[in-house]
């Protein structure tokens, strides 16, 4: 896939006028990661068939202040979440009168690394399953309880804690299983197809102007390794589909509903653009 | 009805606007010849203040999202993601502004980020109260042109 240049447009108002240097991106910071000690891998080789050399994670782009609340897990406000999360994993609920702990045991366990390589793909289901989609499966065909409601903060705080489980492991998809490399190409199909008023794909912001500002904001790769993630500028854990949906939203175009295929094949080719990059649930964003 | 004097002026002044309206170019109409568009979209000159308001508003031209303008330095915030449009009037002629304001993909390149804000050459899904509507409205495009004129180095 070709790559988006920065804009053909001011390329060629540089070569035409010869205007005076015009510097515009910032890098961003050249700063490790560790959280509570532990080393996160931010910068990853691209898997073969990436349009960059080197995968980003979207915390080298935030400013010191929203870097450092990541780095310690008790500064960490999405923590809250993650511990609420542990609390339903050990509730009953449902008519077969289980919690997750009675089939999965202790989640540091069970859930280890588990995360890492979600949206995975569910034969059953005859589509790949994110960990909010797993989580209502088992639900309903092993609790007897109701599938979550998209966004329900019980649905972002165990997901949370399920992908926690995976805190800095690299995360690598199987693509190899059932249809997943139809689902990722329709995936890329989607990230590069412009939506909306403002015609503009994923790739607009986060291919092509990465690493610009649009107005205050540090263009990232649009990563998804730190997901359900806590923003400081709505005050709670913020689902990628909800993510995914304010970005189309943004291009003021309609947008697809919350794990609909559309938005599932999404995740899993930019879960996969991603490769690599340690798993930061929940990273801590502007 | 009986027309007050009220109301009557207000039908001269309507007449007046509708007639500027009528003059104006619909959006599959504008010519973009030599990366530039030469006639005004609407008849009526720009207004370099409101196409200044126009630029900076976030709902309408949101311009500085992506360009810095050191005639706006009281605004925060300006965007890197674009050259910035100090000097832009002694680079770019008043009607290739006006073409690259109206649709910069046709003037540039498909690939420009730049959205086409007189055009109904659009993303797909558009909103479904905006399918058909343009991001500025002709006289808005003017003043914005005629904002941009004024930035000479």
């Amino acid at each position: 896939m070709k790559r988006y240049s920065l804009m053909a447009g001011a390329a060629f108002c540089l070569a035409v006028t010869g205007m005076a240097i015009w510097t515009a991106a910032a890098d961003p910071v050249d700063e490790t990661l560790e959280i509570d000690g532990v080393p996160m891998t931010t910068r990853a080789p691209a898997p073969e068939g990436h349009p960059f050399d080197e995968v980003l994670s979207g915390w080298l782009f935030r400013e010191a202040e929203t870097r450092a609340t990541q780095e310690d897990t008790f500064e960490n406000p999405g923590m809250i979440a993650v511990e609420e999360g542990a609390e339903i994993w050990n509730t009953v609920e449902g008519s077969a009168g289980k919690s997750c702990a009675s089939c999965h045991d202790d989640a540091a366990v069970s859930m280890k690394d588990v995360g890492a390589h979600y949206p995975k793909w569910d034969a059953d289901s005859g589509k790949p399953l994110n960990v909010e989609l797993r989580i209502d499966k088992c639900r309903v065909e092993n609790m007897g309880a109701e599938a979550y409601k998209f966004d329900q903060p019980e649905q972002k705080a165990l997901t949370a804690f399920i992908k926690h489980q995976s805190l800095g492991t690299p995360v690598e998809l199987d693509l190899s299983e059932g249809d997943m490399q139809t689902w990722w190409d329709r995936g890329k199909e989607t990230y590069y197809t412009r939506t909306g008023q403002l015609n503009m794909a994923c790739a607009t912001c986060h291919e092509g102007a990465m690493g610009h500002y649009i107005r205050a904001d540090h263009l990232s790769q649009g990563q998804v390794n730190g997901f359900p993630t806590y923003r400081f500028n709505t005050g709670g854990l913020v689902s990628l589909h909800n993510r995914f949906r304010g970005c189309i939203r943004d291009t003021r175009a309609e947008f697809p509903a919350a794990f609909s295929d559309e938005l599932m094949a999404l995740e899993v080719y930019v879960t996969w653009r991603g490769t690599g990059l340690s798993v930061e649930t929940p990273a801590v964003r502007q | 009805m009986r027309l007050t004097v009220p109301a009557i002026a207000a039908a001269f002044v309507m007449t007046g606007w509708v007639g500027a309206h009528a003059a104006e170019v619909a959006p599959g109409d504008v010519q973009i010849e030599d990366m530039a568009v030469e006639a005004s979209l609407t008849g009526t000159p720009g207004n370099p203040e409101e196409g200044a308001k126009t630029f900076a508003n976030r709902s309408l031209g949101n311009c500085l999202a992506c360009h810095a303008v050191e005639a706006l330095a009281k605004e925060q915030f300006h965007g890197n993601v674009a050259p910035p449009l100090d000097g832009v009037a002694d680079r770019w002629s008043q009607a290739e502004l006006r073409a690259i304001v109206v649709d910069a993909k046709k003037v540039f390149s498909d690939e420009s980020m730049m959205p086409g804000f007189y055009s109904l050459d659009v993303g797909k899904n558009v909103r479904e109260d905006l399918v058909g509507k343009t991001i500025l409205t002709a006289q808005q495009v003017e003043d914005v042109v005629a904002f941009l004129t004024t930035l000479k180095e």
